[in-house]
């Protein structure tokens, strides 16, 4: 309805204020006192702490503190927790070890706090740091997962015996057997999965003012879900309980999941805010948003795809290791496991499929969500087995992909998931026609006559979004649930406020969120505003992650927008003296159908708030809520199709055409979800071609800054090619699937099956660096 | 970034004499190496002499066969110079891929050359067009300037004032660009003078900094074009190697964009 609603590309109402420099980040946040924070961070991956000697430190200007792990841990400031529970094969729960906010004993990873200096400003702090003498046993240490479970390895946590978390599995393993037994071909594919470092623009920040009179903390922080933030810190940090505890997240610059987790960052400044009396500030800096914002994927992965004679698929195995680095972070455990292997049927009919998913603790930083979460690495693999699969039965890797697509729904794999719809070969159709599939021969001869390999690489990828509902996620191991919650007030005068338990970083909630309250009532998006981030304003909520705002935080708007219709019609009728049945809503009025008799929101606003004249019974005010809990993950899909040129001389790689054919469902703001999918696909990219993580031998970070860590810059991308194919998602009243990590999860295996196709092998890891394109090329 | 005292010298002389009271001090030209390594508290002179706004050293003069570049000129006023563009067109080109906007917008040539960082690109060019340095106390040749990694003939306090460049027949310039830091993995400049000499020099590929590449300066002599290179075999030996490319990258490199710098020699 109108101009600015469902299915327009209005402009975002929160650029104005970040492209003018009047974002409120927490480092703009200044409070009456504050005290500075500076971590002294281990420089070694592994070493016991033998002695802090902080004398020096705490004679120096400015310094208010200096504390160490070994207080917080006698303060009782609980250890840090992993939300979901993993059982092993053999009916073992996982194995962890104890990861303190501060290392009174033994570090793990470079990077890894042992104490804190608290000072008038930020550099007092970092000069005292220096004085602090940390007395470090060095430890043997290890960073990789091939090495990591050898026998004789360096072992991180008594608690788990060869640095095995878990060893879990998905699948009937006797009918995947019986599938390869009967199979005219077998695929086989090693592949790993690289370890990103998310990245944000923004780094992690964190300011906690502890109130003695009240007795009460405020944190600000940077956080993708600040009510889970609080959940945690009270229910299993002991900093206070929920009521004496306020979390406030504010603009945000970016999370991709490592804003997720509660890091030892914010209970250190809650901590640390009390003991001095006064607000603590902490803002990491770049180096420190490489050594302990949570990475992403690092997956090293054997899989095997059975064909029958005519090449439909018979069966799947895949052996997973997983590297968690030194620590189990909040939601780790469920990211190889429940997030990864029950996307193992991709968009095609697998009969059968085994998964074996083994998690190893590494001295690195630890791994948690990054966008996509699980489903990247699933993707990959499929797509890559595909493209191989293609590649040796000698058939277009399209067609065997066709061949084998699902196209009756709902469909029930045998990894849990139930996709509820979709429609696989429309987007295929749309990605092929859009990038001349057909004509794809006559290019790669007219490069290959100027020197150049050109290559063309399909993804067809499925993710699982949402990530609810609450039931379903309960009984796989997680300890929350994963609705959503939603407020309408309605003013008395007839503007509108939405709070939200979504939180935008940069997905551009105050505007799409209105966009669904302009549609209904058909009043201006600038008579809405949206409230979120702040527990004490939103009752509560489960943050945004695993593009879920949009399918779960919206519909909880919309249920509390049906509310508040349902009584606003009961004044509206009461007044107009008309039916409540009659009643319908258009361009901000309260008609009665078929005639012209009409009350302006405003009047209905004011009419509930005054309660001169409300039907009989009826209580003031026009405030609803809702909690929205879905009935099903959404199961947004689509193609990608890559083509490329590769410089045989220099092994670089050069787009010339991308193309992405999404199925989102219903899109509330169509430039807003090119937004999403152009920054999804440059991530996909960069891990596809520039970003890795790396570290040495003896767990030192190789990449910990931007002239080592390749982030991708405007150039090293294509402009994209988009379209969109859509079926509704059956599962929510919007229709909507999510769209926020499709790009991320889709990107990367287009881009090295394309790759891969232009220099004739088959067998290349990510990222595809001109050196090992060049050295892959030129390989025997 | 620790407590430093900033001045800004008005000349040459006044920026020595700045220096001379100083116990620690650094000059500071475009600030693209210092000052981030300052801030990381990796270097912490006592006094930083800023020359960005000492006038003698602007500004670019084209006098007969020689081509002079002030140091303190920053990449991007270079690039966009007319008697640049038309003397030695192939600088033009390297200040044109050299960074980015940013760094093009601060960072100077005496900057580049007296930090010397082995993966510059500035170095090649002036070891490969037989260059002169100028400073507040001599002239230096290019060769003797660059010393090895983060080393030049520079001595404590001596000021580069300007780069002098013969300007050659022929010169061209090509990089492959680091993914992250933009630098060159290997860049190589190739040139051939007025008398017929040729000087290849490479960037970003020796351990020991911008080197002359013999093998190739002789395929080149014999016959000036791209394939002329394609029997050169240059050794691994001796070439930095990293997580961006192996030493045997780097020694392709060399070869391939020696190749491609002559292609495109003008």
């Amino acid at each position: 309805m109108g101009v600015e609603g469902i299915g327009a590309s209005v402009v975002r109402k929160e650029d104005k204020r970040f492209i003018t420099g009047k974002g409120r980040y927490v480092d703009d946040i200044k409070l009456l006192g504050m005290t500075h924070a500076h971590f002294i961070r281990s420089p070694h991956a592994h070493a016991k702490v033998k002695g802090i000697d902080s004398s020096a430190a705490l004679n120096m200007p400015g310094v208010v503190a200096v504390l160490t792990g070994q207080q917080i841990v006698d303060d009782k400031v609980g250890n840090l927790i992993c939300g979901w529970a993993i059982t092993s094969k053999d009916g073992s729960p996982m194995k962890m070890g104890a990861w303190p906010a501060m290392a009174p004993e033994t570090v793990r990873f470079v990077g890894q706090a042992v104490a804190v200096v608290i000072a008038e400003t930020k550099n007092l702090a970092r000069d005292a740091a220096e004085a602090v003498v940390v007395n470090y046993e060095e430890l043997p240490a290890v960073a990789d997962i091939h090495a990591a479970i050898k026998s004789g390895a360096p072992q991180l946590h008594p608690e788990a015996p060869g640095n095995q978390v878990y060893d879990w599995v998905i699948g009937d393993e006797g009918a995947t057997d019986a599938a390869f037994a009967k199979a005219a071909n077998v695929v086989k594919l090693d592949v790993t999965n690289n370890r990103l470092a998310p990245n944000a623009m923004e780094p992690r920040a964190a300011i906690a003012d502890y109130d003695a009179a009240e007795e009460h903390f405020t944190l600000y922080t940077t956080s993708q879900n600040p009510h889970v933030a609080r959940l945690v810190l009270s229910a299993f940090y002991n900093i206070a309980p929920e009521h004496k505890l306020r979390v406030i997240a504010p603009d945000v610059g970016g999370g991709f999941g490592s804003k997720i987790f509660i890091y030892p960052e914010e209970m250190v400044a809650l901590w640390a805010s009390k003991k001095v009396g006064r607000p603590v500030k902490w803002t990491g800096d770049r180096t420190e948003a490489f050594l302990t914002d949570a990475h992403g994927r690092d997956h090293v992965t054997h899989a095997e795809m059975a064909f029958d004679a005519q090449n439909k698929i018979l069966g799947l195995k895949v052996k997973t290791y997983a590297n968690f680095g030194a620590y189990m972070s909040l939601f780790s455990s469920s990211v190889p496991t429940y997030l990864y292997a029950t996307l193992l049927s991709g968009q095609y009919n697998i009969p059968a499929i085994h998964a074996e998913v083994v998690g190893v603790y590494t001295n690195t930083t630890p791994v948690d969500a990054y966008r996509g979460a699980g489903r990247p690495e699933a993707s990959y693999l499929i797509e890559r087995l595909m493209e191989t699969a293609a590649r040796q039965l000698k058939v277009d890797p399209a067609q065997l992909r066709r061949s084998n697509f699902i196209t009756q729904f709902p469909h029930q794999t045998p990894v849990i998931m139930a996709y509820d719809t979709g429609d696989f070969n429309a987007s295929l159709d749309a990605a092929m026609k859009a990038i001349d599939y057909a004509g794809f021969p006559a290019r790669k001869a007219q490069a290959k006559s100027q020197g150049k390999l050109r290559g063309i690489g399909v993804s067809c990828y499925i993710e699982a979004c949402g990530i609810a509902p609450s039931k379903a996620v309960g009984s796989l191991g997680a300890g929350v649930g994963l609705w959503e919650s939603a407020e309408v007030r309605v003013n008395p005068v007839g503007t509108i406020e939405i709070l939200t338990g979504s939180h935008s970083h940069g997905q551009g909630h105050e505007t799409t969120f209105c966009q669904l309250v302009a549609e209904r009532l058909g009043v201006p998006i600038s008579q809405v505003s949206i409230v979120h981030g702040d527990t004490d304003k939103v009752q509560f909520g489960m943050g945004t992650y695993g593009s879920r705002s949009a399918a779960v935080g919206l519909t909880a708007i919309l249920k509390a927008m049906e509310k508040m219709e349902a009584k606003a019609k009961k004044i509206a009728a009461h007044a107009l003296e008309a039916s409540e049945a009659d009643i319908v809503i258009e361009n901000g009025e309260f008609k009665v159908t078929g005639t012209d008799k009409a009350i302006a929101l405003p009047m209905v606003a004011l009419a509930a708030y005054t309660a001169h004249n409300l039907p009989d019974g009826m209580e003031p005010g026009l405030k609803e809520s809702a909690f929205y809990d879905p009935t099903n993950f959404t199961f947004p899909a689509g193609t990608y199709i890559c083509e490329l040129e590769v410089d045989p001389g220099t092994g670089k790689t050069s787009f010339v055409n991308f193309v992405a054919a999404d199925d989102f469902g219903r899109l509330i703001n169509p430039m807003i979800v090119e937004g999403q999918v152009h920054g999804g696909l440059v991530q996909g990219i960069g891990q596809a071609l520039l970003e890795h993580a790396i570290y040495d031998a003896n767990g030192q970070p190789v990449t910990a800054s931007f002239m080592d860590y390749a982030m991708p810059r405007a150039d090293d991308v294509p402009s994209f090619n988009l379209s969109h194919t859509t079926t509704l998602c059956p599962g929510n009243p919007l229709g909507i699937k999510g769209c926020g990590e499709a790009g991320a999860i889709g990107a990367s295996a287009a881009v090295i099956n394309a790759i891969t196709d232009a220099i004739g092998k088959n067998n290349l890891e990510m990222p595809a660096t001109p050196d090992r394109v060049w050295r892959t090329i030129h390989a025997a | 970034m620790y407590q430093t005292t900033y001045h800004r010298a008005s000349s040459v002389d006044e920026a020595v004499s700045l220096f001379g009271k100083s116990s620690e001090a650094k000059f500071l030209a475009g600030g693209q190496t210092l000052l981030p390594v300052m801030k990381q508290r990796l270097a912490s002179p006592s006094d930083v002499i800023d020359l960005g706004k000492i006038k003698e050293l602007q500004g670019i003069e084209l006098s007969g066969d020689t081509l002079t570049i002030k140091a303190g000129t920053i990449y991007y006023d270079i690039m966009t110079n007319a008697d640049v563009k038309k003397a030695i067109p192939a600088i033009a080109h390297l200040t044109s891929v050299l960074g980015d906007p940013a760094v093009r917008y601060r960072g100077t040539i005496g900057g580049s050359i007296a930090n010397n960082d082995p993966a510059a690109d500035f170095p090649a060019a002036l070891l490969a067009l037989g260059a002169t340095v100028k400073t507040n106390k001599r002239s230096i040749s290019a060769e003797d300037f660059f010393q090895g990694l983060f080393t030049t003939a520079l001595e404590d306090g001596e000021i580069i004032t300007a780069v002098s460049f013969p300007v050659p027949a022929k010169a061209g310039y090509e990089k492959m660009r680091h993914p992250a830091s933009r630098f060159a993995l290997t860049g190589v400049f190739v040139a051939q003078t007025k008398s017929g000499e040729v000087r290849v020099a490479a960037t970003g590929a020796s351990q020991s900094g911008v080197m002359r590449v013999p093998a190739i300066e002789a395929a080149l002599k014999a016959n000036w074009s791209p394939s002329a290179i394609d029997g050169v075999s240059i050794s691994a030996s001796g070439l930095l190697a990293d997580i961006h490319g192996t030493a045997e990258y780097r020694a392709n490199l060399v070869k391939v964009m020696a190749q491609r710098a002559v292609a495109a020699a003008r």
